[in-house]
């Protein structure tokens, strides 16, 4: 095993056996582990990396490190600057969970009720890879390629998560049969981006991968009076669910029916939008 | 002598009526409690259990050479070394211990293993080729009696039809409904654990969380092809049981693997296996039909009811009766045509689970009920008052009741008590919680009442006795008792009682073992405060009587003068004042088996005098429901019930409380989900519990003291009641907000939100 | 195949780990060969909290920590909760107010409760049931655990008007 101390480390470690397990916060490795679907080999740890650990802003950017935890996403530094991603975090299995799950690690689990997902879909969030051989930049959207498939090559990295911050209100909503520590049944993003008059809605567990429900946020972004913040009438915002119910491309299993994961991301929608607009004439 | 010439005096420790601490309190706060998966030994192996993939196949081979090849393994075992009787079962010996030529449902274990790490273990249980021909499952229970019988004991395990009364009446006003009740599983915290140790002289010592010691010891004997003094069960600290710890589960495995390897064998489930290696409360499917006056009056009530028991019986038989005798509720019913069936199935085993049978069918008349009441244009707590079972009146199996039945009272208290209830606006507080997924104006609320009781001790005949032996020396008072504490307290009441009958300040427990002391019957159908209480209280009355009586003849006083009182014993006409520890330097000892009144079977019509005793309980709901997402929040559970008397008035709260919040997860979350006879969510990430954002507050409106008689101090039994009328009070409250009928718990979001149906 | 040997500073002893198998969770090194028997295997994927322990100071799921990856950290386990033989104010209230059923839960929630009373001495109903919802009790329903906060809160509020 190796406990790497500087991102240098890590990478060499990999590089040396990229079969090796990469170890971030653990909470969903170790499941497999426990349940003896997951045979251990060597193992390269992430939790002693400092780079990983940080976060800092750049102008208009926050750069997350990957291996912050949800617990640090959900207090009020960060959730300051990314309200959506705050609630996502809080709504990632326990305290006890979100004080050791890092951000890093549920990108790469990439399964598609991953709740950090929806929001950095449709925050455009840029995840810096690296390995021995260099660094490169993929959007989130095309990192995850299916069912917990990810571009990852063997011996790479995330090593930090970029996303804009954004002007405007927003909202992340997650359906469960459960009040906390449940898994996603159907999750919703919404983030106004005053900066593009655009509303952004990133959608979980309604598909293989995280989802941009495209034409919903061009429909709804031309009906918005940005310069007032005038309500769009309720016809526009019924129109608006509909097309991010239609957008889901769900499936049936045993948490729940596709039909109901497209018709929840629908309510899900209309109340976040009124939410976030509410907010907006408030302001 | 009476027990309030001692009862009157004051002690420091607390006696009958108080906040006792319980005696395990710092040990299992500190960490420092054994449970059964705690225990260590420094030779022990690990054992682990090779399960079936499939619900139905013939096993044509299993090779275990590549097992037994594996590094650290000392043993691979199947059906063919099972020393004994091949079978084991509660009611009907009908469970093969390891399978033979057949499996009948998914994780039926076909072989086990013990080896010197549990890695090892994995590895072994791996390397077993098991050879099956898979067979298509009988999953349906509305037909499995029609086809191939799964089991030489047939598809059928048991059929009650009850006709009571004259059966030609009609009633003016007639509902009728159809319900369902999906698989709950107990999901208690601490996995199925123990661990065995072979004795050089051929016996063995099985250290096991359990509810019943010297059951679980007659069938490992017989397993094993030994006699019962041979196999000695101690119990190891268990962590919650619900009903699940009722049968065996990996005991005689661990006893086979010790015999076998010659040395100690501990074995703990995952969660996993846990859910595949125990019973659950079984499946309902229900039909019924009430017939009343055009004033309210119950005239008739006709129900069919299909219990699912699984692959094997298990204690189906008598959870068919409950669900049977007790299916109109606690309602006066002058004629009824009840027909329960158990059936067997390749879907999971099926059996004991707090409130037994009567969960089921109080989640449908409490439905019925209400159903009625908007028929009639009624109030339903004024219907239920209407009808309500009184002392001397007839049950449907016609037994009069003739012990206590405070019904009116505990529904008035429960249907007055205000609610505290406020309008919730945090997200957090609404339905969906952390998930953030309504506001206020997403939600509606409702508010509903449900009733119900059931039988407390074994029924039909069965002498479930509890033996207790007391030691008196040096003034501390020693319990011997097998009665499985499993949480309930049990441990405290004991040592309440103890020290209100013998006014001593300090009361050992000792292990609860079948070495030392006979059976104390089971841990379940609320029924230990009663009877091994109730032999704890008469050992250490006959303690007391023979204590007083040697005092009397050594000081030449007259017995009737003298009473035991906080740790001394005095005259009452004055003069005389030993020390108890003096006068007990010679120890004083008794032992008794305590017995409840009898009961008889049922006949072919379910009519007779099967129980004992009866304990009621209602529950108020108040839930938000949000209903574009079909998400529920229970926002306050309020509750009454028959408890007879308190003994610890803080353990009725923490049974209240608790047996509440197993009620709120079969209404709203909790389902083992099985398809095609298999389960599809053997996790805690997938059966969901209630956490403490799901939880209500539960107000507890009244506890109606009625002394029963014939129980210990008038106590009833309190475990059960709680787990029953809570689900139909939270099913009926969602009702009420959403106009649905919802015929089935639990309420799934899609229930709400796609009334219609999936399709 | 065996690990190389490590350390784990539990409760602030250090401990050597010897012949440990790869992929031993912290929970199965605590109880299994360090003797911790404290913390609790209810479901071993980070569900029920029965395994929480305090890893530099913050709770985790032991259960889902890899051993030898906490070579390094202060592990504080339930074993080490109370400062001498006594019990702490948690601990104590736990029993005063029947908060303690069948006990497995127990250990799990007085650790979480330890750590939030700690960081947020006076904390509301909504607070402390968020801060123990990834600990499952399936004995209690809570109700007397929340009762056991409060009164642990109370104490600490009269102590430190006292001071």
């Amino acid at each position: 095993m190796t406990i790497a101390t500087s991102l240098e480390d890590a990478c060499a470690a990999l590089a040396a056996d990229p079969d090796s397990l990469v170890l971030a916060g653990g909470t969903d490795l170790m499941v497999e582990v426990n349940r003896g679907s997951r045979r251990i080999g060597n193992v390269v740890t992430l939790n002693r990396v400092p780079e990983l650990g940080a976060w800092r802003r750049d102008g208009g950017q926050l750069r997350l490190g990957a291996g912050v935890t949800f617990g640090e996403i959900s207090r009020p530094e960060i959730a300051s600057l990314l309200p959506a991603l705050a609630q996502a975090a809080r709504t990632v299995g326990s305290p006890q969970i979100r004080n050791a799950a890092t951000l890093g690690g549920n990108i790469a689990t990439a399964s598609p009720a991953a709740d950090s997902l929806p929001v950095l879909v449709a925050l455009d969030a840029v995840l810096e890879l690296c390995s021995s051989a260099g660094r490169r930049e993929v959007a989130v959207a095309d990192f995850v390629t299916g069912v917990k498939q990810t571009c990852l090559l063997p011996g790479e990295l995330i090593e930090a998560v970029r996303v804009p911050v954004l002007d405007g209100p927003q909202e992340f909503c997650k359906v469960g049969t459960r009040n906390a520590m449940v898994i996603s049944v159907a999750s919703l993003a919404l983030l106004v981006d005053r900066g593009s008059r655009r509303i952004r809605v990133g959608l979980g567990s309604v598909s293989p991968r995280p989802l941009r429900a495209t034409a919903a946020e061009e429909h709804i972004s031309q009906r918005l009076d940005w310069d007032t913040g005038g309500h769009p009438g309720e016809t526009a915002i019924g129109e608006f669910a509909d097309l991010v119910a239609g957008s889901a491309t769900p499936i049936n299993d045993h948490r729940s029916s596709a039909r109901y994961r497209s018709h929840a991301v629908g309510v899900l929608a209309g109340r976040a939008l009124a939410r976030v607009l509410e907010e907006v004439a408030a302001t | 002598m009476t027990d309030t010439r001692v009862a009157a005096r004051t002690g420091t420790a607390p006696r009958i009526g108080e906040s006792a601490r319980r005696p395990d309190g710092a040990p299992k706060t500190s960490g420092s409690f054994a449970f059964s998966s705690d225990l260590w030994h420094d030779r022990m192996l690990w054992g682990g259990t090779l399960r079936s993939p499939h619900p139905s196949a013939r096993i044509r081979s299993i090779q275990i050479g590549a097992a037994v090849a594996v590094t650290g393994v000392h043993a691979v075992l199947l059906h063919d070394d099972v020393p004994g009787q091949k079978e084991f079962g509660l009611e009907h010996r009908d469970q093969p211990v390891l399978a033979g030529d057949i499996v009948r449902y998914e994780g039926e274990p076909v072989a086990i293993v013990a080896a010197d790490h549990p890695e090892a273990v994995r590895m072994a249980l791996e390397a077993i080729v098991v050879d099956y021909e898979v067979l298509a499952p009988a999953v349906d229970p509305m037909t499995v009696e029609e086809v191939e019988p799964i089991h030489p004991d047939g598809n059928l395990i048991r059929r009650i039809h009850l006709r009571h009364g004259d059966q030609d009446v009609v009633g003016d006003v007639q509902v009728e409904g159809t319900y369902e009740v999906a698989m709950q599983d107990q999901a208690f915290l601490g996995p199925e654990s123990g661990m065995a140790v072979p004795a050089d002289d051929g016996s063995i010592d099985l250290y096991v969380a359990t509810q019943w010691l010297h059951s679980d010891r007659d069938q490992v004997a017989d397993c094993l092809g030994l006699e019962p003094g041979s196999v000695r069960l101690t119990l190891a600290g268990v962590g919650g049981a619900f009903g699940a710890r009722e049968d065996l589960s990996l005991h005689v495995h661990l006893c086979m693997l010790a015999q076998h390897t010659d040395r100690p064998v501990k074995m703990v489930y995952s969660r996993e296996e846990s859910f595949h290696g125990h019973v659950h409360r079984h499946p309902a499917q229900m039909w019924y039909r009430h017939h009343a006056t055009s004033d309210g009056t119950l005239v008739r009530v006709e129900a069919r009811l299909v219990l699912d028991g699984g692959a094997y019986a298990s204690s189906s038989s008598a959870v068919i009766a409950n669900a049977t005798c007790f299916a109109a509720g606690p309602y006066r019913v002058p004629s009824a045509d009840i027909d329960g069936a158990v059936v067997r199935t390749n879907n999971p085993p099926c059996g004991a689970m707090r409130g037994f049978g009567a969960v089921q069918t109080c989640y449908a008349h409490e439905a019925q009920m209400d159903k009625l009441a908007e028929a009639l244009g009624m109030n339903p707590i004024e219907l239920r008052l209407h009808n309500a079972l009184e002392p001397g009146d007839e049950l449907l199996t016609g037994q009069t009741i003739t012990g206590t039945a405070p019904v009116a009272e505990v529904i008035r208290s429960c249907a007055e008590h205000p609610s505290a209830a406020a309008i919730a606006l945090d997200p957090m507080e609404l339905p969906g919680g952390a998930g953030r997924t309504a506001g206020p104006e997403d939600v509606v609320r409702g508010e509903a009442f449900a009733l119900g009781f059931k039988n407390l001790l074994f029924s039909e005949g069965f002498d479930d006795s509890s033996e207790a032996a007391c030691r008196l020396e040096g003034g501390v008072a020693t319990i011997t008792s097998a009665c499985a504490e499993v949480g309930q307290g049990f441990v405290t009441v004991a040592q309440q009682i103890t020290r209100e009958v013998l006014g001593v300040e300090e009361v050992v427990m000792a292990p609860a073992t079948t070495a030392t002391v006979g059976s104390a019957g089971s841990t379940s159908a609320s029924r230990q405060t009663w009877m091994s209480g109730g032999a704890v209280k008469e050992a250490c009355e006959k303690v007391r009587v023979q204590l007083l009586e040697r005092v009397a003849a050594q000081q030449g006083a007259d017995v009737s003068d003298l009473v035991l009182v906080d740790g001394r014993i005095v005259s009452l006409a004055g003069g005389l004042d030993i020390d108890l520890a003096e006068a007990t330097a010679e120890p004083v000892e008794a032992d008794v088996v305590f017995r409840h009144a009898q009961t008889w079977p049922l006949d072919d019509d379910g009519q007779g005098n099967a129980h004992v005793s009866f304990a009621f309980s209602a529950h108020r709901a108040i839930v938000d429901v949000d209903t574009g997402l079909g998400l529920v929040k229970v926002v306050e559970l309020t509750t009454s019930q028959d408890v007879g008397r308190i003994l610890n008035p803080m353990q009725v709260v923490g049974q209240l409380e608790g047996g509440a919040a197993q009620g709120v997860g079969l209404a709203v979350m909790e389902e083992v989900l099985v398809v095609d006879g298999r389960i599809r969510n053997a996790s805690f990430t997938d059966y969901l519990v209630p956490t403490a954002l799901d939880m209500p507050p539960v107000e507890i409106a009244a506890l109606i003291e009625q002394a029963e008689p014939g129980a210990p101090f008038g106590a009833k039994g309190i475990g059960e009641p709680p787990s029953i009328s809570s689900t139909a009070a939270v099913a009926a409250a969602i009702r009420v907000a959403t106009g649905l009928d919802l015929p089935r718990v639990p309420v799934r979001p899609t229930d709400i939100v796609f009334p219609e149906g999936e399709a | 195949m065996s690990t190389d040997p490590y350390l784990l500073r539990v409760n602030g002893t250090d401990h050597r780990v010897g012949d440990g198998r790869p992929g031993e969770s912290l929970l199965w090194v605590l109880r299994e060969r360090l003797g911790f028997h404290g913390s609790k295997n209810a479901c071993e994927e980070g569900e029920c909290g029965s395994c929480t322990v305090l890893l530099d100071g913050q709770t985790v799921c032991s259960c889902l920590v890899l051993a030898e990856s906490a070579t390094g950290c202060e592990i504080t386990t339930i074993e080490g909760v109370a400062d001498d033989e006594g019990l702490s104010d948690v601990q104590q209230a736990f029993i005063d107010t029947g908060a303690v059923q069948c006990g497995f839960c127990t250990p799990g929630l007085i650790v979480s409760i330890g750590a939030l009373l700690d960081s947020n001495p006076d904390p509301d109903d909504l607070t402390v049931r968020e801060a123990i919802s990834g600990n499952l009790c399936r004995c209690t329903g809570y109700g007397r655990i929340l009762e056991a906060v409060n009164v642990a809160a109370a104490g600490r509020r009269n102590e430190g008007s006292a001071a």
